[in-house]
């Protein structure tokens, strides 16, 4: 196997354990220079543990972790945090209340001369936007600052990866959509290659580049938003990134598969033999509302999403699923209205 | 109607605002009385100098007043060092860290606050002299030949208040640490720094703000305190202003010492001030979960046994020996004297609980009631009292009290031809004013923040649930005050019971309560005799830091 020099981050084989419990399994992944890659998984997943390993605040069981090439942590041993050359930006900031902005975003720059220093800080701040407020103290200024400013002090000391503990959980909704857009590009333009941890996957989609969904401590797939979303690997991740609900099913033959939805034709994620039972995987937009539809449904549930409704949907055959429709149409729990299945991809997993 | 979103509350304000115009109201007048408390024994010590004693002034100039200048300096550095040291390490280990039996210290690293300043000091007078068991346990070992550092020393001074006051800083900068877990050294680790550069530069400067606080509040007890000075003759403002009263007899000399103090201590409280205006800035927000530092290998074992060795010398220790003490003198100590000191020390100490709690209600109800300048002003002043030292308060309250008398008296013969007698000085209502003064801020402060908690909103959501007048207050407010009231309570009753100067210099002739008996004992060098009420008052002690504790674990 040859060494690829464009590798920036990997993670080979690692795993972590508390209290005799495995928090990270067998966990191998790998980023390349200015590569933003996401760990996408719900709160206890192990994820903020995979970010601190990175980062050397807590040490591998077994596997290893190579930055550049160069091994930072294995079994028995761990580079000091300091000499990894990685940034990080903290779930709550972690800015420093007795320093100024400016203070805070030099901190990690001591060893440069003053001369070089000052140009950094500055050139930092602008890359946040935030060259105005450098004299405040971060309680002067607002969440949305402060985050940006975690941000510049972390990059200034221009370091090899950047880390990102959930940094856009404590802000709302409409700043951090906003913000998450920013980050990406400041870090893009940046050439940062980074691994950020969140919950929310449209903050992953937002932002990443390749997204690990994680659970129990193992990445259940590696891969890029669009893959995870129309070919996840298995069921947990068709639900979980998403929505959507899984119909029973059968296969008839290598393109056809029959369902409550009648007989629907596309192309399979992988081989099944014909007559085996199946999952299949029915996400809200693959249902159209026609009044003369091929199919009725009965209205279990709507939810009103300003330019659609998405209606909770039972079918005749008993399975439930739900349909994304344009919000003019008007409909009522108890009424059935008319659908058409509308599916191409077909994903399926084996019915246990 | 007009737009407004709340006419009513804008009509109250209108009328608000017209009631002040015309006259200030009760609430405002009850608080300037209070507020008058404090000012007037101000202002008789700073009049005093108008007829200075020089006599007596010549005298102390020549032979005492440089020493108790450089006395009190040596005092304030020394304890301030020493709690710093003691409070700061300590906080830090148990706030920061997690190590065997962390759990347990960090409660019982409070304890030695329910330890008098004095009591600790004649324990450790009667453990450490020369006759005392450490020294005769090391002759036994060694030889008579055997030498130890004289205790009565200003190192054996400062070492015993440093013991008895880190607890001040050691709460505060706990509570720092604590919010700051490990997220402050792990981000300074990843920008580059060693794991001590951290603490030095992030972890410290984070907390400084506390840590100052808590050192005000041990320094302002150092400045203050008489009881363990005049224990260990180490001359300071306290005793001298005690001395020139009851033993050169001049009130004058008193006063104008007692001003040179009170000077001292608002340079100091300007001086704080300053420094914290500087770094005024919060604590950022609060995390989820502050993890600790779990110290690893020989470290947790070194942490464990210096903090249990603290709370050994400076509680345990000295209260096996009070125990050990008390039992041997028990049998004759005992007795109804005792029971009338006893008595004598909680019902002070309740009356004066009762007291405060209800003027401090009072000043929180017309803070609330009131929210303009003035009024913040007036309540500000009127718990200004806890930076007077007791001895000066002693004197600042007795001048005015006993001129107040005379004019009473020369009324009385001029006008009426009665020849009556002294109506206010040597009764306990001098002592009870002056415990006013000085115990105002305790009793506030608690009645104060929970008052906070009655807010606007409360009020009006009871009234539109159609409670009106008393039945606001009794079902509302009195139930949500109700665990300030009783911490305000506790507290003062407390400090009341501990307190030395103020009791020792107003109280009515011959009527003496558990602290004056211990420093006329201790005066005599009878440790053994003293550690009876000693120890009443030291189990006192302990309630409130029971109530803290309870209120911490919330």
């Amino acid at each position: 196997m040859t060494e690829n020099i464009d590798v920036v981050l990997e993670l080979a084989d690692v795993s972590q354990a508390y209290d005799g419990q495995l928090v990270v399994r067998n966990l191998s992944l790998s980023l390349r220079q200015g590569e933003i890659g996401c760990l996408l998984g719900a709160s206890g997943c192990g994820k903020t543990t995979v970010l601190r390993i990175i980062a050397g605040f807590e040490p591998v069981l077994c596997g290893t972790v190579r930055l550049k090439g160069v091994t930072v942590s294995s079994p028995g041993f761990s580079l000091p945090p300091a000499r990894r050359k990685v940034g990080m930006v903290f779930q709550d900031y972690a800015l420093f209340p007795h320093l100024t902005i400016f203070d805070n975003v030099g901190f990690g720059l001591r060893t440069l001369e003053r001369a070089q220093r000052t140009p950094r800080i500055h050139q930092a701040l602008e890359l946040v936007g935030l060259f105005a407020e450098h004299g405040k103290y971060p309680h002067e200024i607002s969440g949305g600052q402060q985050q940006r400013v975690a941000l510049a002090r972390a990059l200034a000391p221009r370091p090899q990866l950047l880390l990102l503990d959930e940094p856009f959980s404590n802000l709302d909704v409409t700043l951090r959509e906003r913000l998450s857009m920013e980050v990406r590009d400041i870090l893009k333009e940046n050439g940062t290659t980074a691994l950020f941890v969140t919950h929310n996957q449209h903050e992953a989609f937002a932002v990443a580049d390749r997204i690990g969904v994680m659970h129990n401590g193992e990445i259940q797939q590696w891969d890029s938003g669009h893959n995870l979303y129309h070919r996840p690997l298995n069921p947990r991740i068709a639900e979980f990134v998403g929505e959507g609900s899984l119909i029973r099913g059968v296969v008839k033959d290598r393109q056809r598969v029959e369902t409550g939805l009648g007989l629907l034709q596309g192309r399979f994620n992988s081989a099944f033999p014909a007559g085996s039972p199946v999952k299949l995987l029915i996400r809200p937009e693959d249902i159209l509302h026609t009044e003369d539809g091929p199919l009725s449904a009965e209205v279990l549930r709507r939810n009103f999403r300003g330019a659609s409704v998405l209606y909770s949907l039972r079918l005749d055959s008993g399975d439930r699923i739900q349909a994304l429709v344009p919000s003019h149409c008007q409909h009522q729990p108890g009424e059935r209205i008319g659908i058409r299945p509308d599916v191409r991809e077909l994903v399926m997993f084996p019915e246990h | 109607m007009t737009g407004g979103p709340h006419p009513q509350r804008r009509a109250a304000a209108t009328t608000a605002a017209l009631r002040l115009f015309r006259k200030p109201s009760g609430w405002q007048l009850a608080a300037g009385l209070v507020a008058a408390l404090v000012l007037v024994p101000l202002s008789v010590l700073l009049l005093a100098w108008l007829e200075p004693a020089w006599e007596i002034w010549r005298h102390l100039r020549q032979t005492l007043l440089s020493r108790l200048l450089l006395n009190s300096l040596m005092l304030v550095a020394g304890v301030g060092g020493g709690t710093l040291l003691l409070g700061v390490s300590l906080a830090w280990l148990t706030g920061a860290c997690d190590f065997p039996g962390r759990r347990l210290l960090s409660w019982t690293l409070l304890l030695p606050l329910a330890m008098p300043t004095y009591v600790l000091a004649f324990v450790f007078l009667g453990l450490f002299d020369f006759s005392g068991p450490v020294q005769s346990q090391l002759r036994d070992w060694f030889g008579a030949g055997v030498r130890f550092p004289d205790i009565r020393s200003t190192a054996g001074v400062i070492l015993v208040m440093s013991l008895a006051l880190y607890p001040y800083v050691y709460l505060l900068a706990r509570n720092a640490f604590q919010t700051q877990g490990k997220r402050g050294l792990e981000a300074a680790e990843i920008l580059g720094c060693s794991p001590l550069g951290g603490f030095f530069r992030v972890v410290l400067p984070m907390a400084r703000p506390w840590i100052a606080g808590g050192l005000t509040l041990a320094l302002m007890e150092t400045m203050a305190d008489f009881g363990a000075v005049s224990i260990f003759n180490y001359d300071t403002f306290t005793t001298a202003i005690y001395k020139a009263w009851f033993g050169f007899f001049s009130l004058p000399a008193a006063a104008q010492l007692s001003s040179l103090l009170v000077v001292l201590v608002f340079v100091f409280i300007a001086v704080e001030q300053r420094m914290r205006s500087r770094m005024r800035f919060s604590q950022g927000r609060p995390t989820a979960r502050a993890e600790r530092i779990e110290l690893r290998g020989w470290s947790r074992y070194l942490a464990a046994g210096y903090a249990f060795g603290v709370l050994l010398i400076a509680f345990l220790l000295p209260v096996l020996q009070l125990l050990f003490w008390t039992l041997d003198i028990f049998h004759e100590e005992f007795d109804s004297r005792y029971l009338q000191l006893l008595g004598h020390s909680l019902g002070l100490g309740l009356a004066a609980a009762l007291l405060i709690s209800a003027v401090a209600l009072l000043l929180a109800y017309a803070g609330r009631r009131h929210r303009d300048r003035l009024t913040g002003l007036l309540v500000r002043v009127a718990t200004l009292g806890y930076a007077l030292p007791g001895t000066v308060l002693a004197v600042g309250i007795f001048i005015p009290l006993a001129g107040l008398d005379n004019l009473l008296i020369d009324g009385a013969r001029h006008l009426f031809g009665l020849e009556i007698r002294p109506l206010l000085q040597g009764t306990i209502a001098v002592m009870l004013i002056a415990y006013l003064v000085r115990f105002m801020a305790a009793g506030y402060k608690p009645i104060d923040s929970a008052m906070h908690r009655v807010t606007d909103t409360i009020d009006e959501a009871s009234r539109l649930m159609g409670l009106r007048g008393l039945q606001l207050l009794t079902r509302v407010h009195l139930p949500m005050l109700r665990g300030g009231i009783f911490t305000a309570l506790t507290l003062v009753f407390v400090d009341v019971m501990k307190e030395m100067p103020i009791t020792l210099m107003t109280r009515p002739f011959g009527w003496d309560t558990l602290a004056v008996k211990i420093f006329e004992l201790t005066s005599e060098g009878e440790w053994e005799r003293a550690a009876l009420p000693a120890l009443t008052l030291l189990l006192s002690g302990l309630i409130p830091i029971i109530v803290l504790m309870r209120n911490s674990e919330q």
